[in-house]
């Protein structure tokens, strides 16, 4: 058992950006492995994304022609479960995304494979493989081993590594397996529609509420501020799975992602980490809050331990 | 009963503001845990509550299980004051230790035991958060299966479900899935219900049966660490970033939140 092998994500035809970082994490643990690191692509058209993958630190790419255009897990499972036992790695990379939570648990647990999944960091000792990740709402750091397991298995975090740079060569292969019968039968993508014509992922300046403000009938008076202050109106799940606010101003890994924003003004959101994966890049960051011991204050570049309502009075007056 | 939903549920734990890692250094002491049903899991439960609701009366049994020591029997209660019929929760001491595929272990013996046409579970957990249990059931059980599902069209006795996954980035997937299947639930699928005094009374009296390992055909060695495919090796605090904090009154914090506020604006303009 060596090398690494990196399992490709892609939806609708597109590359998925956390498969770069996947393969900059495989580069720098390659000697510990002691063998080459392959990034398999399986779809019906995986030749497509050969280019997309051949980046410095790829020795191998191996095509499986699989399944249709959208993710089908019984087809992942036996393509997964195929190419271990072809290439027989002892580490096998997945990003921890949601295609990947519907089939990973699955493999593992049949196969008898070493298993984490939201793993930030990965370390080999002592010829171990050694993962972390959080525990307790990200409170404690938990670092786990495989006792006995030949092959190890994680579902690595989005944004824990930077994307794999640099143009490569590497060889492509194919192979071949035999696509079990599909038990699931996509129809449609849907996009969360944009009832108020906002655009979270454009927006520079965001003041987003969360479960802090209570109830439905405080809404309002953020909803001033937040024009006040010439600021775009966003919030945690909480708050649209109520229905305080629609979906399309939900900030987070389900939601959207605050790409274009420079100053984020967080009001008592507590900061699970799906909401961080939507905006813990921004420049400048400002938590109210409080709880002094909210997640949010290990991202924000201020925080503020206060009432949030007496915060915004104290602030709208200020504009 | 013509159709079964079994629901998975955990007791998860929260910690105190204050808390202390145990000394083995592998968990934190139990007396800093904060303990209540799964998020996610009260979510589970009210889809299944909701379909047995919309059916004719008793046609629809909605089974809750939980693996757990003796204080996972309050998360029990709470699901059968919501709606639940009955209760099972295992556990052996053996079962300690156990990582999600273990416990995915157990609650496929009990979903063999019990063939429910449905199982759910929630997409994940507060605490340690694997989100993989659910889908490692329906693995070892060989039944279809869909995650992070946020919208459920099914009818009892139906030999398919239409359901919608919660995608990345505000996206949405619709299909349909052959059942019995185990699907994990998403939160916002719809709204759980608060148990009222007198739903919490009468779910005194409703079975809440205690399983071991044996009752289910499982020995020690499938559980625990022995059964399971990671182990923990060290649980610590970790060094973490802290925000500059604006001390003061409300008055002089506001003002001072207002300064970088217009120095951004300055800035931008």
């Amino acid at each position: 058992m060596s090398g690494i092998l990196i399992i490709a994500e892609h939806r609708r035809g597109e590359l998925r950006a956390s498969t770069l970082e996947l393969i900059q994490a495989a580069s720098a643990l390659k000697s510990a492995a002691g063998g080459p690191v392959t990034v398999a692509i399986v779809g019906p058209q995986p030749e497509q994304f050969v280019t997309a993958v051949s980046v410095t630190g790829v020795d191998e790419i191996v095509t499986v022609t699989a399944g249709s255009a959208d993710f089908d897990p019984d087809t992942q499972t036996a393509a997964v479960h195929a190419l271990i036992n072809a290439r027989s790695p002892s580490l096998v990379l997945l990003t921890h995304s949601v295609d990947v939570f519907g089939y990973a648990g699955a493999l593992a647990a049949t196969a008898g494979f070493g298993f984490a999944t939201d793993v930030f960091k990965i370390d080999h000792e002592n010829g171990q493989w050694l993962a972390t990740r959080g525990g307790y709402g990200q409170k404690v750091n938990v670092e786990v081993d495989f006792p006995g397991r030949t092959v190890v298995v994680l579902a690595v975090r989005a944004g824990a590594y930077k994307p794999a740079e640099g143009v490569a060569q590497p060889t492509v292969t194919s192979l071949a397996i035999t696509a079990p019968v599909a038990r699931l039968r996509p129809d449609e993508y849907v996009e969360v529609s944009s009832a108020d014509d906002v655009d979270m992922t454009s927006a520079e300046f965001i003041m987003s509420i969360g479960r802090g403000i209570g109830e439905e009938s405080k809404v309002e008076q953020f909803r001033d501020l937040a024009t006040a202050l010439g600021a775009t109106l966003g919030c945690s799940r909480p708050i649209a799975d109520s229905g305080w606010l629609p979906k399309s101003r939900q900030v987070g890994q389900s939601g959207k992602t605050a790409s274009a924003c420079k100053l984020y003004v967080a009001m008592g959101i507590s900061g699970a980490i799906q909401h961080l994966a939507g905006m813990k890049h921004v420049n400048t960051i400002v938590a109210v809050n409080a709880d002094a011991g909210a997640s949010i204050f290990s991202v924000a570049k201020y925080g503020i331990v206060g009432d949030i309502f007496e915060i915004a009075e104290e602030l709208r007056g200020h504009f | 009963m013509s159709t079964k939903i079994l629901v998975a549920v955990k007791q998860v734990a929260a910690l105190d503001a204050d808390f202390e890692i145990r000394a083995d250094g592998k968990d934190v002491d139990a007396d800093f845990l904060i303990r209540d049903l799964n998020e996610w899991d009260d979510f589970a439960l009210e889809e299944a509550v909701k379909i047995k609701e919309a059916a004719a009366e008793g046609e629809v049994e909605v089974v809750v299980v939980s693996v757990g020591a003796d204080e996972a029997d309050e998360a029990l209660r709470k699901c059968l004051a919501k709606g639940a019929d009955r209760a099972i929760r295992v556990w052996d001491d053996a079962v300690a230790g156990s990582d999600s595929i273990a416990i995915a272990r157990v609650l496929c013996a009990v979903s063999q035991r019990e063939t429910p046409d449905l199982v759910f579970a929630g997409a994940q957990s507060s605490d340690h958060a694997f989100a993989s249990t659910g889908i490692a059931i329906a693995g070892l059980l060989g039944w279809p299966h869909a995650a992070v599902v946020n919208q459920l069209t099914y009818l009892p006795a139906a030999k398919q479900a239409g359901v919608r996954r919660e995608l990345e980035g505000g996206l949405l997937q619709t299909m349909q899935i052959d059942c019995p299947a185990v699907l994990t639930i998403q939160l916002g699928i719809n709204t759980p219900r608060y148990a009222s005094l007198r739903s919490i009374k009468q779910a005194a009296a409703k079975p809440l049966d205690t399983l071991g390992l044996a009752d289910i055909g499982l020995s020690a060695t499938e559980v625990g660490e022995s059964g399971s495919l990671s182990r923990v090796r060290r649980m610590y605090i970790p060094e973490k970033g802290r925000a500059q904090m604006i001390e003061g009154s409300a008055a002089e914090q506001a003002a001072q939140l207002a300064a970088i506020i217009k120095e951004y604006k300055g800035e931008a303009a």
